[in-house]
């Protein structure tokens, strides 16, 4: 088979994949979820899964942990947020701290 | 109707930052050696930015298309969690909704439609729908954009771009985190992701933050300090 075949037998099994694990969410049966545990647990995941994909977006780079622009624009976009600034607001604002401080050459 | 404008401005926020991606997505695919069939299928079907960022880095790397698909899905795996936190908000769904509901169930759709009132359901749909729509569009769009002018656009972060998704990401992050147990669980997930970052393959130390949300889970609660 040619190496191109192969490519797009592996495009369409990540599709297959990635499409069966979004569907199986939501064909998981009504009645696992209203048990008090799988609802307590279902709650908390998708607050611990963004959280967690909050900080290897803004403080990770590949497999390494870095401290750059991006930490610098989220903390202000953490002040904003406190200040309860309009989201539009905390997300152009952290991306001028970040545009800015590159075009001055850190991070 | 000021709450669903909100909605939307949020939604349109997210689906801009999150959209201008896709032509850093569409230009490294077409330099990974995809031509432009492939690399739209991937953004169109596969539909999960994580992964189809993963499967185009082992192919430029000259990893073997196996652990392309592995990789890939490994990083989608966190949509099926999703998908069930998303059933009070979206159930009931049948047929083609169900599926349309699937493909654009993502980090981004799920957040915004979580990030609006647990007693407001109107705006929880639209915050889904919205977003998941908004960023399907502009993602697929923009993917053409990118394979076909390739890397002389530059480079999303030049513009700031990727802080602005991960401010996105604590923005929407940020209303949810009113109990305490909320919030210890956002920091305790932030922190493991970030210690396992080097010690794991991309994807597993997001997903191993679901750990902290069954022990989080696991112990009876008042109904006010999970997160709706």
């Amino acid at each position: 088979m040619s190496a191109y075949a192969v490519a797009w037998i592996a495009i369409l099994a990540s599709a297959a994949l990635a499409f069966g694990a979004k569907l199986a969410g939501h064909t998981v049966p009504e009645s696992w979820l209203a048990h008090p545990r799988v609802h307590r647990i279902a709650g908390f995941i998708s607050v611990a899964l963004l959280a967690a994909l909050f900080s290897v977006q803004a403080f990770t780079s590949g497999s390494s942990l870095v401290l750059d622009a991006r930490a610098a624009a989220v903390a202000v976009a953490a002040v904003l947020l406190w200040r309860r600034a309009p989201f539009i607001v905390v997300v152009a604002a952290a991306a001028l701290v970040a545009a800015g401080l590159r075009l001055l050459g850190w991070g | 109707m000021p709450r669903l404008d909100a909605v939307r401005q949020q939604a349109l926020s997210v689906a801009i930052a999150t959209g201008a991606y896709a032509i850093s997505f569409g230009a490294l695919a077409v330099a990974a050696g995809l031509d432009l069939w492939q690399t739209m299928a991937l953004s169109l079907l596969v539909f999960t930015g994580g992964s189809q960022f993963a499967f185009v880095g082992v192919i430029a790397a000259g990893g073997s298309p196996a652990a392309a698909v592995t990789t890939s899905t490994l990083l989608g795996l966190r949509n099926g969690f999703y998908g069930a936190s998303l059933a009070p908000v979206l159930r009931p769904m049948r047929g083609a909704h169900r599926l349309w509901a699937s493909q654009v169930t993502i980090d981004e759709s799920t957040a915004v439609a979580l990030a609006q009132p647990a007693d407001d359901l109107a705006a929880r749909r639209a915050g889904f729908w919205w977003t998941g729509v908004g960023v399907f569009v502009l993602w697929n769009a923009l993917t053409v954009v990118g394979a076909l002018l390739g890397s002389r656009i530059g480079d999303p972060a030049q513009w700031g771009l990727d802080a602005a998704a991960a401010a996105a990401f604590l923005g929407l992050l940020w209303p949810r985190l009113a109990s305490r147990a909320a919030q210890a669980v956002a920091a305790a997930s932030a922190v493991l992701a970030l210690a396992l970052t080097p010690l794991l393959p991309a994807g597993l130390p997001i997903l191993a933050a679901a750990v902290v949300a069954v022990a989080a889970g696991w112990r009876g609660r008042r109904a006010e300090e999970v997160p709706a």
